[in-house]
């Protein structure tokens, strides 16, 4: 009996609610998705017994030539191919500077991760205010600026709220980085120097590889935050526009599923937009492991 | 770089990150809205407390704060009780399946949990017939993993004399916890509470969706709803959304300000574990 419990089986009471937290919450769910984008599902009277009957993959045949739901697939592809170059580049940067004996560090760690915990309903009201037509970026810009402006131009909506995301999330990631950092050995340092490489050489050399670990999940979790997109094409953008040009697919999931009724059109968009996130970060992994 | 170039770089983002903060209060205070370059230093003339009472009447600050202070008080009172039962069992204790709820705890943090929201509402608001409350505000969010996470690192380094001596006593092992364990990792419980806080505090998209009731609308859906509904009928609509904006930001802000060297190590900590 103990062997089978293990020496303390009074851990599995300690575990238990977690444990059904965790299955009612994530396990379940998911599951659930996965059934009704498969059924015919939609919403009934509480206690009313309606057939849900198994249809295929007609749901999914139906998003994928949804062309708003395509558009949205393109719009977060746009975002993470200028967020994830943008985080890496910056947080590596900026954490390399921070890391060394440099005045008011303390200051420039706590300005960076200001935003990170500040709500982005809070933040969006501000920067509404500043990339408004008649906004500061704008009369600072004067003739340079955008017209139609940065939030209402098909072209620079989707870029606006990528440059949002990347703005509020940099302190998180730059705080990676400087965990990274002191794992890499100052032995390297010193042999780069040593043998004469320039501080952008070892740079190169030394600290680029050295993090590469922290590189990884770093894209990962920037993907992740990618596909998670909701809040700020909702409010910045007035929805996802003009015209769509900045709709997110969790933006569609929720106008398809909750607004429209269709529970499994939306999750259907869920299960593909997971299905998506996983192949991008295979492919993500093969190639920085292929570099290193 | 250079030491210079290195200081102005540092200096630049930190202008970079904090102006639309000092905007924001700025903004809130303006009696017209002034978005020229010498709005952004305040002039005395234009200056008035009026915003916040026009957001005040239109959302009701007191109640939208009460909101949210009820849902993130509920799910940082579950992560406490639970979270800590889990992550001194995952440390201390061994018992069949722990590996299992390890990987599970790591697993959890990469789902991207937006996309469950459409089987959750499904389930808690049509089957539970949870909406519009605060159960079932607080449910999905109720046991934050990353302080389960925290809570097992600070068990784990202590020494284990010392759970040897408590069960020599023959105490059981919810009195070694509450006993002996808890009062040792208190900057942990602390730390756990902070991470858990801006979490539900900041959160929109869940809340959003259960409560279409006005009075149970935590305040980031309630200003959302101002920003994308009401404004456009105020006179000053960017002096009410940045005050409301002002307010909303402030608790966190201010938390992470007192207790900035905790925020920043459990970052620190769980970045390591990646």
């Amino acid at each position: 009996m103990r062997s089978l419990l293990g020496k303390q089986p009074v851990g599995t009471a300690f575990v238990v609610p977690y444990v059904v937290f965790l299955a009612a919450v994530f396990a379940y769910p998911l599951g659930f998705a996965v059934y009704m984008s498969f059924h015919d599902y939609f919403f009934a009277a509480p206690g009313a017994i309606v057939e849900r009957p198994f249809v295929g993959f007609d749901k999914y045949a139906a998003v994928l030539s949804d062309p708003a739901v395509r558009r949205s697939f393109g719009n977060v592809g746009i975002f993470l191919l200028i967020n994830v170059p943008l985080t890496v580049v910056l947080s590596l940067l900026l954490a390399t500077a921070l890391n060394t004996a440099i005045r008011w560090r303390t200051f420039f760690r706590v300005s960076y991760y200001v935003p990170y915990v500040t709500a982005s309903v809070a933040v969006v009201g501000v920067w509404l205010f500043l990339f408004n037509s008649n906004g500061l970026v704008n009369s600072v810009l004067g003739p340079l600026a955008p017209d139609p402006s940065w939030l209402v131009n098909s072209k620079l909506a989707m870029p606006t709220v990528a440059l949002f995301v990347t703005w509020k999330q940099l302190g998180f990631f730059i705080l990676l980085y400087l965990a990274a950092l002191q794992n890499v050995s100052k032995d390297l340092y010193e042999a780069a120097s040593m043998d004469g490489a320039s501080r952008v050489k070892s740079f190169w050399n030394v600290t680029v590889p050295g993090v590469r670990p922290a590189t990884t999940l770093v894209v990962l979790l920037a993907t992740v935050t990618g596909a998670n997109l909701f809040t700020e094409p909702y409010l910045l953008t007035g929805g996802g526009g003009p015209d769509g040009a900045s709709a997110s697919p969790v933006l569609i999931m929720y106008q398809r599923g909750i607004e429209q009724g269709n529970p499994d059109v939306g999750s259907a968009i869920g299960v593909l937009l997971v299905v998506a996130v996983l192949l991008l970060a295979l492919l993500q992994r093969r190639l920085l492991e292929r570099e290193s | 770089m250079s030491r210079v170039v290195r200081f102005v770089l540092l200096l630049l983002g930190a202008f970079v990150f904090l102006f639309p903060f000092y905007y924001m209060l700025i903004g809130s205070l303006q009696t017209e809205p002034d978005s020229s370059v010498t709005g952004a230093f305040p002039s005395p003339g234009n200056l008035t407390g009026h915003n916040y009472v026009e957001i005040n009447t239109a959302i009701n600050l007191g109640r939208s704060l009460l909101n949210s202070g009820i849902f993130t008080g509920g799910v940082i009172l579950c992560t406490m009780v639970f979270g800590v039962l889990a992550g001194y069992a995952l440390a201390r204790l061994q018992f069949r399946g722990r590996g299992a709820v390890f990987s599970l705890m790591l697993l959890v943090q990469v789902i991207p949990f937006q996309l469950l929201t459409i089987p959750l509402y499904v389930l808690i608001v049509r089957g539970y017939g949870l909406a519009d409350s605060y159960p079932g505000m607080i449910l999905p969010f109720a046991i934050n993993s990353t302080a389960v996470f925290v809570f097992r690192q600070y068990f784990l380094q202590l020494p284990q004399e010392l759970f040897d001596a408590a069960r020599i006593d023959g105490a059981g092992e919810l009195n070694t916890l509450l006993r002996v364990a808890v009062p040792l990792v208190k900057p942990a419980l602390l730390t756990g509470v902070l991470l858990t806080f801006i979490g539900p505090w900041n959160e929109f998209l869940w809340p959003f969706l259960i409560t279409k009731q006005q009075d149970l609308q935590p305040l980031a859906v309630s200003l959302s709803n101002y920003l994308t509904t009401v404004s456009a009928r105020a006179a000053n609509p960017f002096g009410a959304v940045l005050a409301g904006a002002c307010v909303l930001a402030a608790p966190a802000v201010t938390l992470f300000l007192i207790f900035q060297r905790r925020f920043i190590s459990s970052s620190l900590e769980s970045g390591v574990k990646g």
